[in-house]
Formats: C-alpha cells, structure tokens, sequence
C-alpha cells in the first residue's frame, strides 16, 4: 500500500496537480509516525510511511494547509474523511484546494497497549494478521493482535470513504461495531457510581489540551478556555470542579459535530476515556432527534442548530433515566 | 549495602509510612503509573516511570499562593504559607532525580521560591537504580547514570533483593528509622551495576550525542530553517511540557471566589498561544516560535545560564507522550545534521 | 457531612427570558405570590442565551439548583429561540445526568408573561425538590465554599 501511495504521490506532483503531499513520516521508533507535509520525490522515497502504526488523522493540517497557495495532495482514510467533510460544512477548509486520495485502512496498533503488557524496549513490530511480533532490546515476544488494537479502531464505523477525489484500493462498508455498548453500559449504572467513575477517570486530566488541540472539530481561533477577557480562562485545574467544566464544555462544543474519530482518546497522555463524552451525546442524538452521522455528507445541517416543532422536552432526562 | 528480599517490601512500606507520609508508585488500571500516597497493601509499580513526573512534589501543577480582600478601600491581605509534611518519595528514577537539581537551579537561586524550598527542605528522595530502561530512554546523553542516580538514598532491586544505601544525613535518617527491616550484604554498588551495563548501550538511542549544543549556539540554531519543517506538525498541546521533569515555567492567575480572591499559580507551557503574553501583546506570535522556545531552552538558554548543565534529563516522556510523535530527539537530530 | 435539612435553604439560579417569564415573574410579584428569597433571577433576553457554561458558572458559585425559564414553545419572542434551547438543554442535562449530576438539580420550564401564578409555583416546587437533594456537592467548586 505504502509503495502505491509513494507512486500515485510522485506522478501527482510531477504532473502538476498538486504541490505538496501531506501523510505520515517516519518517526525515530518502529511505531512512531508524524503528520508532515513533503514536497518533492525524494522526501516521499526516503521518509513517507503508511502501515498499521499511522494512525493520526490528517483532516484538521488541512484548515491551514488548503490556505496556502496551490494544491495539497491528502491521503485519508476512511474515518479521516468524514471529519473533513464535516470542516467542509462548516466552511473551515477550501475544498478545492485539496485533492483527497481515500486509502483503505485496516485496524491501526496501539503502541501504549504494547507497553501496558510489560513490553519494553521495542525496536521493531511485525503484524502477521493474528500475532505480533515483538522485536525488543530484551528479545523477542509476542501477543496477539487483537489485543493491541487502537480504542478508536475497536469501535470502527466502517471502511466507506465519504468524500475523496480518487481512491487507492476498494472501498469498503459501513459496519456496525457497538459503539454505543459501554456508553448504555454506564447509563445503566446509579448515579453515584456514574459520579464515582467519571471523578476517577477526570481527575487524572492534566489540562494538557492535546484532546481539544487534535480534535477536527475544534477549531475557534480562541478557545474561551484560552480567552483571558472570558472570566472563565484555565490553564489548569485548579479544583475539582474545573476538571468537569472543562471536558463538558469540550464535548459539548462538538456536540453535533464530532464525527466519532476517536482521537481525543488517542492521544490524552492519561488515557481518559474522553470519547465516551461525545459518544454519549452521539447517542442522545440518534435517540431523540433522529440518526445522525457528523460528516456524512458536506452540507447537512446539525442537530443543535435545527429544531422541529415536537422536540421532546428537557424533562426526558428525568423520564429516561435509571435510578 | 543493606538489603531486604522483595517479599517484604510492603513490611518496609509499613514502617517508613508509620513514620512520615510515604509516596509510592503504583499502576493504575489503564496501564499508566502515578505515584500515590501510600495506604498499606498497595503494590509498587514494576513500570519504568510513572506518566507525570516526580517535579509535582516540589513544583505541583496548581498552588495557592495568597489570599485576599477588598472591602471598600481596605485590602486584607492573608498569608496561607505553612509548614510542609515531612513526607518520603520512595523509587524515583535517575531522569527524575536528576530534574530536582536542574529546579534546584531556578527556584533556589535568588530570589528563593519560598513555596519551592519549604517542600523541598520536607521531602525526602528515595531513588531507584533503572534495570529495565524502555526504548525512549536517553539520559546518558546528559551524563546521568541510571543506575547509580542521586537522592538522599538509593535502591537498587533484582528479582531477590531491594538494596539500600544512603547518600545524605536525610538517607541516614530514614534508613536508621526503619534499619530494624534490612540485613546486611556483600553486594556492592559496582556489582550491581555491571549486571545491568550492557543493556544501556543497546538502547536505541544510546548513542545520542548532545556535543552539537549547549548554551554558545544561540547564533548557530536560533534562525535555523529547519524549525519551520519541524513545527509543521505541532498542535500547540501542552503535553509535553505537564509531563516534563524539568519543565519550570508557571502564571500567575487570580481566582475571585464571590467572597475573596485566591491567587494561585500553575504551570505553564510555552507550546500555548499566551505564553508570555504582555500588556505590549505576544512577543511569540506563531507556533514556530513557540515550539523553537521550547528546545532552545533545554538544549542552548538554559546551559547557557547553568554552566552547560542541559535542560533536559532524557526520560522519555516526551518521546512515549507527543500526540504526533514530535520530540526533543528529532529535533536534536534535525539540528544537528543542518550543522 | 451531616445536611440538617430543615435549616439547608438552597439558592436556585433562575435564567428568566426577557419578554415572557422575567415578565411572568413580575407579575407573580404584583400579585403578592411569594416564592422563596433564594431564588436569583438572572434576565436574559433569550432562553436560548442561556449558554452551558452560565449553567455550569452557576453551580460553581454555589447554586444547587438551576432553572431556564423561557417562554412556551412558538411564542418565542424571536420566533424559534426557544426551540434551540429545548435541544439544548435537553442534551446538556443529559449529560450532567451521565457525570452522576443529580438529575434533579436542572429544569426547563415555559412560564409566560401572563403566568404569575404558575412562575412561583414553579419556583415553590423547584425549590422543595432541590432541598430535598441537599447542598450541591457534586458540581461545586470547593474555593467558593461559603466559609
């Protein structure tokens, strides 16, 4: 896949059709990979690299990227591409500007599922499909694939691009992966237990903002957490309190929005379950105003900035609620 | 050195928490380590290092620093400094304790950071020689030898045996209070170090080298191009730097409380868009400059200041953190080769 | 901590719409209802103004209970303002519910200008409910505790 992508690149830029290329390079260890944009066929040859470690969303570089002069060539993948469709919608890209290639995508490692089984010193990783093989300073060892799979690969919305200008491959279906399963699963808990373990999960957060940072659909120029004249600025939490308020906001800002990409979960250096947050508003969606899926389409109107008529009213949540 | 078998590790956690607070790290259920107050029965965490540092201790993310009240013209001002704990930080590693003397550096320079001292004078380091380094590992390239690392006492444990010898009068205290749990051993420092040599010059980045900086090369790497290509992918998270040992730089906030106002400071981070924001505006205005703050601080600002001691320490967390994978190796390295 | 609940008068933040239920309060006032003096009323010119966040602000400072008041579905004074709100609220409070957030501490409710008697009933049972949940401890900021 890696050689195709190298390929299509090159001949893209060398026809003329875009000046630059925004993928993955390769990073100082077997399973480290940054975002990065190349400009000619020598940088692709020697640094590009696609495989199942690359698993960052590339949509939101393309906010700036698409502003700069000339083309950019995107490769995305599946779930890349709702995201930029939903920046699409909100006017936040020049389409235009961006020639996506859709390339498949198969579950991406989780480097820190790895490392949580006690394996260190990882120089190399093999996946043959239903092992990895672990090449470390300390020997070899193993486990299985699927136990390292990426949480946001876990709950997968399927391999069906929904907007790309040429495709790399087949594309794939829609599937239904249960995503909402652990969101019921808390729901059913009591209140008290719903309190105890989102206190345990929020108050490990740092206030790093790597999830609102990487997250496609935040993109304010200021953040009101940022925004000093907004009274409510913090730049840590400096109560208990700040740390609920903080991540509410969060996820409450892209409620609506948030296509599910799963990558404030990916990188909170914590590993906050954070997109159970948008996950529950996701479901409250699906269940009261109708099945919703950000990013489907490029125009489609959101939910909160819709209403109909015979919306339910806020007492719901009283009447739904367990307990 | 001294030494107790591992089984009876939790009897020394016992009788050294009977006596003063006592942290510990210990593994929480997503695979991270924190360090925790110790309450008897927890386990102590086999993992290389826990996510946030060990600077919290002394440097932690959010104090308070005063309080106050305006009543029509007066302004009642209330001093809440006190006294600190006596409290123990037990099996932190050579990068972490390493961190404490580059703090050291800023904050009991003058003016004294009175906030800073006051823990500092309480809290006592019980360090852990490394036998188990992870791949992110570099803190050779600052000279730091992971398993001879500094701190009031140091541990060194194999799969039989906790080891223990004390470094300060503030090691001797502790050990003499719990010295009843250990026996002694023939095994010396040296032995037990050469067990474990080998496995550091395999490490992948063994042979990184920081000769190429240090506090002379502002002019070499301040307008270097290279920055550009290498903040490309940075998204202005904070990460870095809250999991940093060394990372110093904090605000100052004020919090009205409806009936008062706590002035508190937190730690700051230069990757934020109001980083050193002034009443003249920002003197960083691009990511660029932010990210190139970063690293000209550890490996060129502060060597410069510190005679040529390196702002960083090489845990890795950087490394093992960053959302897109952006660290102080690559940017080293970048550097390095424009030179 | 031990609530007595008989002296706990809990402190309701009220958000109140401008053109109906402000003016709904107003009326219960001429009317002489009496509704308790805890009960803050905060003017906005829309329920649909009422952003998460003054919710949140709310609770922080000490509210333990929050209520938006806007006026009944199609008399929005700006013809759908209120609509926002319903969907709004609706997921917010929901939300809160899933943080463990007592579920009773939110409320939406349309009063009208003409509805005096209905705004301190409101306000009456609002209050009786969140007493019974006691203080807000769940959702409050421990730095504007009243000492």
């Amino acid at each position: 896949m890696q050689e195709a992508m190298i390929k299509r690149a090159k001949e893209l830029l060398a026809e003329g059709i875009v000046n630059r290329v925004i993928g993955w390079k390769r990073g100082e260890f077997a399973y480290d990979s940054t975002p990065a944009i190349f400009e000619t066929p020598e940088e692709l040859e020697r640094d590009f690299v696609y495989d199942d470690l690359t698993a960052s969303n590339l949509s939101k570089y393309l906010i700036k990227e698409s502003r700069k002069a000339g083309k950019i060539l995107a490769f995305l993948k599946p779930c890349d591409t709702y995201s930029l469709n939903q920046l699409t919608c909100e006017h936040r890209v020049i389409r235009e500007n961006i020639h996506v290639i859709g390339i498949p995508c198969d579950p991406k490692i989780d480097a820190e599922k790895i490392k949580a089984k006690g394996i260190s010193g990882i120089l190399g990783i093999k996946n043959d499909g239903v092992d990895l093989t672990i090449d470390t300073i300390y020997g070899k060892e193993s486990m299985p694939v699927s136990e390292a799979i990426m949480e946001k690969c876990l709950s997968c919305k399927g391999k069906k691009h929904v907007t790309y200008d040429e495709l790399i491959g087949e594309d794939g279906e829609l599937c239904d992966s249960g995503r909402f399963d652990m969101v019921a699963e808390l729901e059913a808990m009591t209140a008290q237990e719903r309190y105890d373990f989102w206190r345990s999960q929020l108050s490990k957060c740092i206030r790093c903002n790597a999830c609102r940072n990487v997250c496609p659909a935040c993109t304010c120029e200021k953040c009101v957490f940022d925004n000093d004249a907004s009274g409510i600025a913090n730049k840590a939490a400096a109560d208990s309190f700040e740390e609920n308020m903080f991540h509410i906001i969060r996820a409450f800002h892209v409620a609506g929005r948030c296509t599910d990409c799963g990558e404030c979960s990916r990188v909170c250096p914590q590993n906050i379950p954070l997109h159970m947050l948008n996950r529950k508003f996701i479901k409250d969606i699906n269940e009261l105003y109708g099945t919703y899926q950000a990013g489907e389409k490029p125009d489609s109107v959101s939910p909160l900035t819709s209403y109909t008529l015979d919306d339910c009213e806020a007492s719901i949540v009283h009447e739904r609620g367990t307990e | 050195m001294l030494r107790i078998s591992i089984d009876r590790l939790n009897e020394l956690f016992d009788a050294a928490a009977e006596k003063q607070t006592l942290y510990i790290p210990v593994d929480r259920e997503d695979g991270g380590a924190e360090y925790k107050k110790y309450e008897k029965g927890m386990k102590l965490s086999r993992s290389l290092n826990t996510v946030r540092s060990a600077k919290d201790f002394f440097f932690p993310q959010t104090e308070d620093l005063m309080e106050f009240r305006v009543d029509k013209k007066n302004i009642e001002v209330k001093d809440i400094r006190s006294e600190a704990e006596d409290f123990v930080i037990f099996g932190v590693k050579a990068c972490d304790v390493r961190s404490f003397s580059i703090l050291d550096k800023v904050y009991l320079s003058d003016p004294v950071d009175s906030f800073y001292k006051n823990r500092r004078n309480h809290g006592v380091v019980i360090s852990m020689a490394c036998t188990h380094p992870a791949e992110t590992c570099f803190c050779t390239a600052f000279g730091i030898d992971p398993l001879s690392p500094e701190g009031d006492a140091v541990c060194r444990m194999d799969n039989d045996y906790l080891y223990i010898s004390a470094l300060t009068d503030k090691g001797n205290a502790f050990i003499e209070q719990i010295s009843h749990l250990f026996e002694d051993s023939s095994e010396t420092e040296e032995e037990f170090g050469s067990k474990y040599r080998d496995i550091f010059s395999r490490l992948p980045l063994a042979g990184l080298s920081t000769d190429a900086f240090g506090g002379d090369k502002l002019d070499e790497y301040f307008n270097s191009d290279k920055w550009g290509e290498l903040s490309e992918s940075c998204i202005g998270c904070g990460t870095c730097t809250f999991v940093c040992p060394t990372c110093q730089c904090y605000d100052i906030k004020d919090f009205d409380t409806g009936n008062g106002i706590k002035r508190f400071r937190c730690w700051d981070s230069c990757m934020y868009s109001d980083f050193t924001k002034m009443a003249h505006g920002n003197p960083r205005l691009t990511q660029l400059e932010r990210f190139r703050q970063r690293f000209m601080h550890k490996l060129v600002y502060f060597p410069a200041c510190n005679n040529g001691e390196f702002g960083c320490v090489g845990c890795g967390r950087c490394l093992a953190r960053c959302p897109v994978s952006m660290n102080i190796v690559k940017v080293m390295k970048d550097l390095e080769v424009k030179k | 901590m031990q609530v007595n609940q008989k002296e706990f008068e809990p402190v309701i933040a009220a958000f109140c719409c401008n053109w109906c239920s402000y003016a709904g309060a107003d009326l219960s006032g001429t009317n002489r209802l009496s509704y308790p003096s805890n009960v803050k009323i905060i003017r906005v010119p829309c329920s649909c103004r009422v952003n998460p966040m003054f919710i949140l602000r709310a609770f922080q400072r000490g509210a333990d209970g929050v209520i938006i008041c806007g006026c009944h579905p199609g008399d929005c004074h700006y013809t759908s303002g209120n609509y926002f709100t319903r969907r709004r609220m609706t997921l917010l409070f929901s939300m809160l519910d899933y943080l463990g957030i007592e579920r009773d501490r939110t409320r939406v409710e349309w009063v009208s200008a003409a509805e005096g008697a209905k705004f301190a009933a409101t306000m009456n049972d609002f209050t009786e409910t969140v007493r019974k949940l006691g203080p807000n401890r769940r959702l409050e900021d421990l730095r504007c505790r009243k000492q």
